[in-house]
């Protein structure tokens, strides 16, 4: 192993803000709006949504980053409201399920859900549906084999895969047959 | 979880004389093995430095040829890079096969290299375990222990080494980058991963507040022919059983050059040097894949449940080293 060598940068002291382990106040921008609360820094992201900002949408499958239940959108990625702390995503856009609908029109993910009979029980189907608008948008929809292996992130214990995936195919489709970034 | 505290930071020198300045604090990267390590207690820092915003998350051409991933490059990122997918197709590859989009997403590459292993008494505060704490015993020994390791064992430890990406980078030669109180240091990857031994604990060779800040890729013509084989309980969104790193080139029906890893089996990214040494300018057919994976795997112990393995790892070995010669003969 090779020694250390003559450092560029000295580390500069602890001189970082502490913030907690009390309840700080902490802002967020969820679905375009300025949420303030005030939270403990070991609140997940997941726990802030649904106990303090009240929108429960999104679920708690296993809090453990194995199902996806929770997935929502941090600056236009997907990613797991479980395994992410709430006070991380200041200055972060969160998008979840409640933002999904243009008013009262629902995204065209959802309505193909609808349509294709996409769930029985439910509790998956806000984090497929987040999980499924990013896969389009990241250009991962091209077969079958590519939709399953790109929505495995998402488990569905009523195993209604075939007709999510069909929701998926209409949708991409729909949008021009690539399932590339347009 | 325990309460804890909470700091961002913006620049390297502050991130590692935060951490390093409070032993009970903790580097956050994507969050993916700390936030559940601490909500399940096996991890209880009282502090949480977020270094996110650290400038670290590029891929980066280096001088000599060879490429930097940025510590903080997401694992999704850097599997989509053209010039990794490219000239390391193993590396984008294992990445692609790791976790879920989701979790690709959030994770780095310097967290993944410093993931935990997910043995379930490791992973169990109730249960004994030499890693988790020292001197408590290893519960998987006479326990459920299907998915632990056959390589690299001892009698303190057998929990497998969880990642994918370690793996192609073991069989690369890779260089972990590190910034720390003390300075600056290189070390070669097969170094940065420690064997359990009598210390289970270690798992790395870093200091308190010791950054990871890229890991180097080598310029190696050889690896732009390569590719990451993983066999799991289910095809997608699960820790490999069994998986071969290999990069390879053939001429005139012989190996010319063969880099060769195994992960899912052992104690660490397992670097299969035995096996290189049979297959090293041996005709590129079955007859040497097989006599390859028997070297490798005559030390392997197995410990109940996870017999298994040596024969999977075996066939794993024999097919990827087929396949790919296959695909170099044929190109
Ligand atoms: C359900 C599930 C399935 C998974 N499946 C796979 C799989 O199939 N294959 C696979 O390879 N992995 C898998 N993983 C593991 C995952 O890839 C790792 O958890 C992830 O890579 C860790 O990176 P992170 O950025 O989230 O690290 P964090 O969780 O933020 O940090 C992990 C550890 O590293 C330290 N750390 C972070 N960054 C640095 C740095 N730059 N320098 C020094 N220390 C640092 C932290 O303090 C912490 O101790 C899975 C994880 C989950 C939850
Ligand atoms: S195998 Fe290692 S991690 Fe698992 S219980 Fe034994 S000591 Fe702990
Ligand atoms: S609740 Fe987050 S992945 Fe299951
Ligand atoms: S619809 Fe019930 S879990 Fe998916």
């Amino acid at each position: 192993m090779k020694s250390y060598q003559a450092i560029r940068t000295a580390p500069a002291p602890d001189s970082a803000v502490v913030r907690g382990p009390g309840e700080v106040a902490v802002r967020l921008r969820v679905n375009g709006e300025t949420r303030t609360m005030s939270v403990e820094p070991r609140v997940s992201l997941l726990d802030a949504l649904r106990d303090r900002l009240e929108l429960t949408g999104t679920k708690k499958g296993c809090n453990q980053g194995a199902c996806g239940a929770c997935t929502v959108w941090v600056d236009r990625r997907r990613v797991l409201a479980c395994l992410t702390l709430a006070i991380s995503c200041e200055n972060r856009e969160v998008a979840t399920i409640e933002g999904l609908a243009e008013g009262d029109t629902l995204h065209p993910m959802q309505q193909a859900f609808l349509d294709a009979d996409a769930f029985q029980c439910g509790y998956c189907t806000p984090g497929q549906l987040m999980s499924a608008v990013a896969l389009l948008a990241e250009g991962h929809a091209g077969d079958d084999a590519e939709i399953r292996e790109w929505m495995s992130g998402n488990i569905c214990r009523c195993a209604a895969y075939p007709h999510i995936r069909a929701a998926i195919r209409r949708v991409r489709d729909e949008q021009g047959g690539s399932g590339a970034a347009d | 979880m325990r309460p804890i505290s909470y700091s961002r930071v913006a620049d390297v020198g502050t991130a590692i004389g935060t951490v390093s300045a409070d032993p009970e604090s903790a580097f956050l990267a994507g969050g993916t093995t700390q936030v559940d390590l601490m909500r399940i207690y096996v991890e209880q820092p009282r502090r949480l430095v977020d270094i996110n915003d650290l400038p670290l998350t590029r891929v980066e051409e280096l001088p000599d040829g060879g490429l930097r991933l940025g510590g903080l490059a997401r694992m999704s990122d850097v599997a989509e890079e053209p010039a990794v997918v490219r000239r390391y197709p193993m590396v984008a590859e294992a990445l692609l096969m790791g976790a879920s989009p989701q979790l690709r997403n959030m994770a780095t590459v310097a967290g993944n290299l410093m993931q935990r292993v997910r043995c379930s008494y490791f992973r169990d505060v109730a249960a004994g375990c030499n890693k988790r704490a020292p001197g408590t015993g290893c519960s998987a020994l006479d326990g459920i222990n299907r998915g632990h390791a056959v390589l690299g064992t001892s009698e303190c430890c057998i929990a497998t080494h969880p990642s994918d990406v370690a793996v192609a980078l073991v069989a690369l030669d890779a260089v972990v980058q590190t910034e720390g109180p003390a300075g600056r240091r290189s070390i070669p990857i097969d170094d940065f991963f420690l064997l359990p031994g009598q210390t289970p604990e270690r798992e790395h060779p870093l200091t308190h507040g010791e950054l990871v800040t890229g890991i180097d890729l080598p310029p190696l013509p050889v690896a732009a022919t390569s590719r990451y084989v993983k066999i799991r309980d289910r095809e997608s969104y699960e820790f490999a059983l069994a998986a071969v790193a290999v990069a390879m080139s053939v001429a005139g029906g012989r190996i010319t050059e063969i880099r060769l890893a195994l992960g899912g089996v052992a104690t660490k990214p397992w670097r299969a040097r035995a096996a290189e040494r049979v297959l090293d300018g041996a005709p590129a057919d079955t007859d040497s894949f097989t006599r390859a994976a028997e070297a490798e795997l005559a030390s392997a112990v197995p410990h109940g449940m996870n017999a298994f393995k040596i024969e999977l790892t075996r066939r794993t070995m024999v097919r990827a080293l087929a396949e790919m010669a296959q695909r170099e003969g044929t190109a």
